[in-house]
């Protein structure tokens, strides 16, 4: 079992951060979600002033920090929260109301020229924020639960919170879904959990993908074999489909050679013949792809003005091998011979039955696979054609419907806002054509 | 089920064995699990298949029987197995379990602690997400219960992944050995809110737990319970649609030029700008999908966790 502050690569759920590590920051309880990756030189913007994510390295996934003043400027320092229950979340019988309060500009007597003063005479947040309860004509009308709304709304303000979450499949699905939804085509948590599961994704198998969500699902599948099996990303025509996501994740050299990819041209030729051309290709291919995967960065340019955190992915490893090496010629002869154990397609512009009645060949017999699309249509077609076909049995379109509920005493309900749509998924097993 | 052995490749093509255990199919939602023995037979409503019959050939086969009905024999899966499982008690479903595996974040090498064990429909799951390195401890209080599923557990080939206890854990906690070591704990326990400072004592920081309940009740103590030492907590409630695919002529309203009269502008235009296309596809069949009649409604809802850090 992995043990904490042994950060090797054997290790694959590593606790704690190290120099040149991959993270989620999270600010504020989710209101802000920053990639970054941990480096001496590495910063991060908070309102207007930038902070160095120095402090971070070597401190556990999961650990909290706020911003303290320091001599020379304010800096980021660890926080550990405390195990009490805050106070004012148990009330259940709440007596006073909304009808004193009047939204007539005049509540807080403390100015914003007040606030700047404190802090220049070195308040912490806390202080500002405790100021602003004493100076504030209607907070004590306030129920329970809008003075604690009220507490939440300044402390994001005056003592932001750095939370330090650690890379995976959930964490990097959720915020991309948060902010780049289009860059993983709409691809929702639920929905490629669904699609692990539904393909089967285990230790020591061999994965075949058609990955056009940049590489999330490169990423979560690699994340279920730890550094066994295979995960084969096959693209048509000559350019590999960018796979930077993969890079978000801390994945160990075992874990990256793992990871391969193969023009559909490749897998589908047979022993003879054609192989000289393709080698020829696959010269220009790896140039392409080690540019694709080199060149995009793992903040996107906009991300990457808000936190300086572009390093080299080598800089601790060496020369370690790279996720999205070509496959190597015994891989292929392999795979021609016994068949991948699973197809999973997550190829937002592609037409799935296209796709599938060239892939589902190279699967073994009784090998599950799963489709994802934003669209209705194409699946039940495609579903259609292979029930003609009489090449997979056992087959399903479902939608996954995902729904988050705030619990909190006397006042659980869904959350007003929801992802009201999760993509279809097609699952089925391909079956013996003999 | 699964490949526990790094060098001997997964692979389906192998053939069906004396001994496998296989999944006969007859139609999606009808399907066994069948442990193949030379000498034995298989009968259902399309005649006798003989087990010796199938021996040697690959999974995903098409069988005959001997009145000249099939079945198709494929080769187990946690999710086939969720299908075909003997229910001792209410079961989780897919669209539960894979939520959950991905969000407790369980990877291979994961130490994965669970109660109760029920039928062990979420237990085979986890056995593959934590292989081949990782271990799932699942207790239960049902003594014949707990030896059912290890029964279950050596069949489908994951023994070596699952240890099974007989235990009472929101009366006893989970046992001190573990102390420390979770990567993940999963409770579906009536009163998971008395499991919960075990679970934390168990769980590494930064570790995830997960508690699955039916009841808005039972959610509302335990998140009243996760307070004080998780961060993190989040309730979700995930279902799945499924849709029906069915090939077909959809009528064109083509009528003649006076009964349009009455209908709106555009639809005329269209007519005129697309009649040609139109009238073709009223000759040939589409393919329609909508949404199945019958749904699961509710399954439970699913409250997520992660240890304070404190150190």
């Amino acid at each position: 079992m992995s043990q904490n502050n042994i950060q090797s690569d054997s290790v694959q759920n590593p606790r704690v951060t190290w120099e040149g590590c991959s993270v989620l920051l999270d600010i504020n309880d989710g209101d802000r979600l920053v990639f970054a990756r941990l480096t001496a030189g590495s910063t991060l913007k908070i309102g207007n002033k930038n902070y160095s994510l120095r402090p971070l390295i070597g401190c556990p996934f999961g650990s909290s920090f706020q911003i303290e003043n320091g001599t020379e400027r304010p800096y980021l320092s660890r926080f550990i929260p405390s195990t009490e229950e805050r106070e004012g979340c148990q009330i259940v019988d709440e007596r006073r109301d909304n009808r004193a309060i009047v939204d007539n500009n005049e509540a807080q007597t403390l100015t914003s020229e007040d606030i700047d003063e404190m802090r220049r005479q070195g308040a912490k947040g806390d202080e500002i924020i405790e100021a602003l309860i004493a100076n504030s004509a209607t907070f004590e009308k306030k129920t329970a639960f809008s003075q604690e709304k009220y507490r939440i709304k300044k402390q994001k303000k005056y003592a932001p919170r750095v939370l330090l979450r650690r890379p995976s499949a959930r964490s990097l699905c959720e915020a991309y879904f948060k902010k780049y939804p289009n860059r993983i085509g709409f691809l929702r948590v639920d929905a490629l959990s669904l699609l692990l599961s539904l393909a089967n994704v285990s230790a020591n198998s061999d994965i075949l993908l058609v990955d056009m969500v940049g590489g999330l699902l490169t990423g979560a599948v690699a994340e279920r074999l730890g550094g066994t099996g295979c995960v084969c990303n096959t693209y048509l025509g000559s350019t590999p489909s960018p796979v930077e996501i993969v890079r978000a994740f801390n994945f160990n050299n075992e874990i990256c050679k793992r990871i391969v990819r193969a023009p559909l041209h490749d897998l589908c030729s047979d022993q003879t013949g054609t192989k000289k051309i393709d080698s020829c290709n696959a010269e220009l291919n790896v140039q392409i792809s080690t540019i694709s995967i080199e060149e995009m960065p793992l903040p996107s340019k906009h991300e990457a003005a808000d936190s300086q955190t572009i390093v080299s992915p080598q800089s601790k490893m060496g020369k370690a091998p790279k996720a999205g090496e070509k496959a190597s010629e015994e891989a292929l002869k392999l795979w021609k011979e016994n068949g991948f154990s699973s197809l999973i397609i997550a190829a937002p512009d592609a037409d799935a039955w296209n796709l599938v009645k060239v892939l589902l060949p190279l699967l073994s017999y009784s090998a599950p696979f799963a489709i994802y699309h934003q669209y209705l249509q194409p699946l039940a077609t495609c579903m259609h054609n292979l029930q003609q076909s009489k090449m997979a049995i056992g087959m399903q379109i479902s939608e996954p419907w995902l729904r988050e509920y705030q619990v909190l005493p006397s006042r659980t309900h869904p959350s007003m806002q929801m992802s009201s749509f999760g993509g279809y998924i097609l699952s089925g097993t391909k079956i013996c054509s003999s | 089920m699964l490949c526990s052995d790094g060098e001997k490749k997964l692979s389906f093509c192998r053939s069906i064995k004396d001994g496998d255990l296989v999944i006969v199919y007859e139609k999606r939602d009808v399907m066994k699990a069948v442990k193949v023995c030379e000498a034995s037979v298989l009968q259902n409503r399309f005649g006798v298949f003989k087990h010796s019959d199938w021996i040697g050939k690959p999974f995903g086969s098409k069988v005959l029987s001997n009145k000249g009905g099939f079945v198709y024999l494929l080769a187990p899966t946690p999710e086939l197995w969720t299908l075909v499982l003997s229910h001792r008690t209410q079961i989780l479903y897919i669209a539960d379990i894979s939520f959950l595996i991905t969000y407790l974040e369980i990877v291979p090498g994961s130490l994965v602690l669970e109660s109760g064990t029920g039928s062990g429909s979420l237990t085979t799951s986890l056995a593959r997400a934590v292989a081949p390195t990782g271990h799932v401890y699942t207790f239960d209080f049902h003594q014949q219960r707990a030896a059912s599923a290890r029964e279950d557990f050596q069949s489908t080939g994951v023994g070596s992944l699952v240890t099974v206890g007989v235990r009472d854990i929101q009366g006893e906690g989970f046992p001190d050995e573990y102390s420390g070591l979770a990567d993940s704990v999963f409770l579906d326990l009536p009163q998971p809110w008395l499991a919960i400072l075990s679970a934390g004592k168990m769980l590494k920081q930064d570790g995830t737990l997960c508690s699955f309940s039916p009841c808005i009740e039972q959610v509302q103590r335990t998140c009243e319970a996760l307070k004080s030492n998780f961060r993190d907590i989040r309730t979700f409630e995930v279902l799945l649609r499924t849709f029906e695919v069915h090939e077909g002529k959809m009528d064109i309203c083509q009528g003649d030029e006076g009964l349009s009269v009455g209908s709106p502008p555009c639809k005329r235009r269209q007519r005129s700008s697309e009649g040609s296309t139109v009238q073709d596809s009223s000759s040939s069949p589409t393919i329609k999908a909508k949404p199945c009649a019958d749904a699961r409604g509710h399954t439970g809802y699913l409250t997520f966790s992660r240890l304070k850090c404190l150190s």
